[in-house]
């Protein structure tokens, strides 16, 4: 029910745990305040200008397999 | 290309998973898969995901917008508080253009001149609470447990500073109490026609809570559940989890977001919410009536920041306009065609419920992908589901 | 009333000025005010005249005229501001017809406090775009209003121009079978206008595609007299002006998502603002209905035009009592791209 978006992580500012992110080439700044050890190239969920959760690369990849093979079963 | 986007829209793995789904369903059964969060129905009605399934596996359209379950008597309030020229009142901006009691809504008084503000995130609530000393800001909190987290750091931020001129007005609400509501509500009983055999389970909620919560789901209802990502094909994707454990009669909770959703979810945002927000014993939820322990409000600790503390808001028990029957389209118990109000009086233009303001309502997404599809298939209705065990009481 | 009296013995104060009452009494103050800014500018033989009209001959043919109220805000957004955003407006509703734009009139109704400079800044705008389309702002008008009575400043423009014979393009003409082409990428003005508006900040490269498209017109019609409809679609985006000629015309539209120029980052501005391009102003954009036969051909001569580099088919006209305009996705699946109800706005759900 909520609209949420990837973007990676291009800069941190610890002191307001706040960070800039960009989704293709629009940029914007975000809060961080709900995820933990973020790093630059980090990618994150972003929802109403905060940071929701940390997109795990290997998962996304492993999805995207499953879509492939999809049509190879049986 | 945006990463984590583009490549989950692709149109070759459609068309695998498309066949894939073809092949695994049954022609010899129906296949009516609900999905109650508003983004996948979002995402099923702007790709036309529909047409790239078979004819016997059906999405059916859930209850899963909180602009649609928020009664009008919070909407009045919010506008009550407008009317004093001290308040500033901040608002995403699905809540705009709802109607509320008097055919006002917060569009029509900032019209008329109410300092009512359209925001993108609590944070730029605070910058305007920060930059207007000498006045109230209020900050019209909704939405299920994906938004209430940036609530939560709102209040604990406004707090660390002394911001003396913010509160929030809360209206968070839960969504496995909402679903459940629904789907015991004795008027869903009324209707006798098809079965709904699986659940989509919400993307960014369940990143919030994890997929623990639905367990007890599953298996009180005996029905599967597949989170499901954002992207048309995770729905896809998610169909086809669902149509395999149909057809192997399990009922388990299935995660095809791993790349967001873990079983825990994501627990610095629970605490962070648990520090600052407590459940309401009860709350009045559009359609539904009272639902015990289905919704948040501000904890003592923070009760400078509690907008319905600072304020003295009344209790508003507003009714729907005569004729609306968006409580009923709601459950699923009536389709938006059954409603009179329907494309006569009540139209996306001059909306006169919430099932029609927001993109999501089933009468806003009838209103034209509805239409479109009328020659393509039938509309589905829903029955009850029969819980585990014996029937109990709210 | 004539301005040829000895010069005004303070001039304007540009700098720190603020425009009052007297701006819009009909008094020196008022005479000061366009001839110093006004005149200054949008300098040109008619204008200099000082009349309270401006007359001229017409060239033979069938006349138009187009007039348009602008007032957005903010007043400057990058890739514009209110007066350049005011003459293309009107310069390309009077050649939507096919009409060669002639003259433009321009009136401002100022806001008591309204800042000289910013004025200026708009009225300097205002001169170079009409200067570089060749279309003069030849008479105007001024008033002011109270403090609290206008949003600094509201300007209408406008405009007449004169269709070549041959060229009859209206909205009601599109037929079954036609081709849908645009111009260029959709959804840049709109989104550069958000990215300046107060509480939707993010630093993007999008400017506004705000331009005079006359003479990408003249091309067109040189190339393809018979061209069906033409229209800018401006409030409300490709769909909406999509859905207006469909209703007009009684027929269908099929679009394919695939084909529609969309920069990518408009593309992700609008994701995260959950907004759909196809619904975002643009006004530097132009969309064409004509004979299939002649799309290829008419393609070609809007490529070749600087403002018309990206310009693409994206689809064509169908029969259709529902006049549904409908859209095969780069999913694979189709769906209706409707009416917008009202204003769209950024939404969390």
């Amino acid at each position: 029910m909520c609209l949420a978006l990837p973007a990676k992580i291009i800069a941190i500012d610890e002191t307001t745990d706040m960070a800039t992110v960009a989704l293709g080439e629009v940029k914007k700044e975000v809060s961080i305040a709900l995820v933990e050890d973020v790093k630059i190239n980090d990618f994150v969920l972003i929802h109403v200008g905060y940071a929701l959760n940390k997109i795990s690369p290997e998962e996304a990849e492993r999805t995207l397999q499953l879509f492939a093979e999809a049509g190879l079963t049986e | 290309m945006i990463k984590y986007v583009d490549e989950f829209r692709r149109h070759d793995l459609a068309q695998l998973l498309s066949s894939a789904i073809k092949k695994e369903s049954d022609p010899q059964r129906q296949y009516n898969l609900m999905e109650f969060c508003g983004g996948h129905t979002h995402a099923i009605f702007r790709y036309g995901v529909q047409d790239l399934m078979p004819e016997n596996v059906k999405f059916v359209h859930g209850p899963g917008c909180p602009v649609c379950v928020l009664p009008i008597g919070r909407i009045d309030n919010a506008i009550q508080l407008t009317q004093n020229n001290n308040v500033i009142l901040c608002t995403y901006g699905d809540l705009m253009r709802v109607p509320a009691s008097g055919r006002k809504s917060l569009l029509k008084v900032k019209a008329e001149g109410a300092d009512v503000r359209m925001v993108y995130s609590t944070q730029d609530a605070l910058k305007i609470a920060r930059e207007n000393p000498n006045k109230e800001v209020v900050f019209f909190a909704i939405g299920f447990e994906t938004t209430t987290p940036p609530t939560a750091v709102a209040i604990k931020q406004a707090k660390k500073e002394g911001l003396k001129n913010f509160s929030v007005f809360c209206n968070h609400v839960l969504t496995p109490a909402a679903i459940q509501n629904i789907l015991e509500s004795p008027e869903v009983r009324e209707m006798s026609s098809v079965v709904i055999d699986g659940f989509f389970g919400p993307s960014h909620v369940s990143s919030i809570i994890g997929s623990q919560p639905y367990e007890f789901f599953a298996e009180e209802f005996q029905k599967p559940v597949v989170i499901a990502g954002f992207e048309p094909l995770d729905v896809m994707q998610s169909a086809l989890m669902l149509i395999r454990q149909i057809n192997d009669g399990r009922h388990e909770v299935e995660n095809e977001y791993t790349r967001v959703v873990s079983r825990e979810g994501n627990q610095k945002a629970q605490a962070l919410v648990a520090e600052v927000m407590e459940l309401r014993r009860n709350f009045e939820w559009r359609g539904l009536g009272m639902v015990p322990y289905s919704a948040l409000q501000i904890k003592q600790s923070y009760a400078e920041f509690d907008a319905e503390k600072r304020f003295a808001v009344p209790q508003i028990h507003a009714s729907d306009i005569k004729g609306c029957e968006c409580p009923r389209i709601l459950r699923g118990v009536k389709k938006p065609t059954d409603c009179k109000l329907f494309g006569t009086v009540c139209t996306p233009e001059n909306p006169m419920g919430s099932c029609m303001v927001s993109s999501e309502g089933a009468c806003a997404a009838y209103w034209s992908y509805g239409r479109f599809r009328q020659m393509k298939s039938k509309p589905v209705e829903i029955t009850p589901i029969e819980k585990k065990g014996t029937a109990e009481c709210q | 009333m004539p301005i040829n009296m000895k010069r005004f013995p303070v001039r304007l104060n540009l700098r720190d000025g603020m425009v009052d009452m007297t701006h819009g009494s009909g008094g020196r103050a008022m005479a000061q005010l366009i001839e110093e800014l006004f005149v200054k500018h949008l300098d040109n033989e008619l204008l200099r005249q000082a009349n309270d009209q401006a007359a001229f001959d017409v060239p033979a043919g069938r006349m138009v005229m187009s007039t348009d109220g602008h007032v957005i805000s903010p007043l400057f957004f990058p890739g514009g501001d209110i007066g350049s955003l005011s003459v293309h407006g009107t310069i390309n509703d009077v050649a939507m017809s096919g009409a060669k734009p002639l003259y433009l009139s321009a009136g401002f109704i100022l806001e008591e406090g309204f800042s000289l400079s910013e004025l200026e800044k708009i009225v300097i705008s205002m001169s170079e775009a009409a200067t570089h389309a060749g279309v003069p702002v030849v008479t105007g008008d001024t008033k002011v209003v109270e403090k609290g009575k206008g949003d600094g400043i509201f300007i209408t423009t406008t405009g007449v121009g004169i269709v070549p014979d041959g060229v009859n393009i209206s909205g009601d003409r599109a037929e079954p079978g036609d081709a849908i082409l645009v111009s260029g990428t959709m959804g840049d003005h709109g989104v550069a206008i958000m990215s300046s508006r107060e509480n939707l900040e993010f630093e993007t490269t999008i400017q506004s595609d705000s331009a005079a498209l006359h003479t990408l017109i003249a091309d067109m019609v040189a190339a393809v007299p018979d061209i069906h409809c033409l229209r800018d679609p401006t409030r409300g985006g490709l769909a909406t002006t999509l859905n207006e000629l469909a209703q007009q015309s009684d027929v269908g539209m099929k679009l394919y998502e695939t084909l529609i120029p969309i920069n990518p980052a408009v593309s992700a501005a609008c994701e995260l603002l959950g907004l759909d391009p196809l619904y975002v102003a643009n006004e530097g954009k132009l969309i064409c209905i004509c004979k299939q036969q002649d799309s290829e051909k008419l393609l070609k001569v809007m490529q070749a035009h600087p403002l018309g580099k990206q310009s693409a088919i994206v689809g064509e006209v169908i029969e259709d009592d529902n006049g549904f305009v409908q859209m095969e996705t780069s999913f694979g699946g189709s769906r209706v791209v409707d009416w917008l109800a009202g204003e769209q706005l950024p939404r969390i759900c």
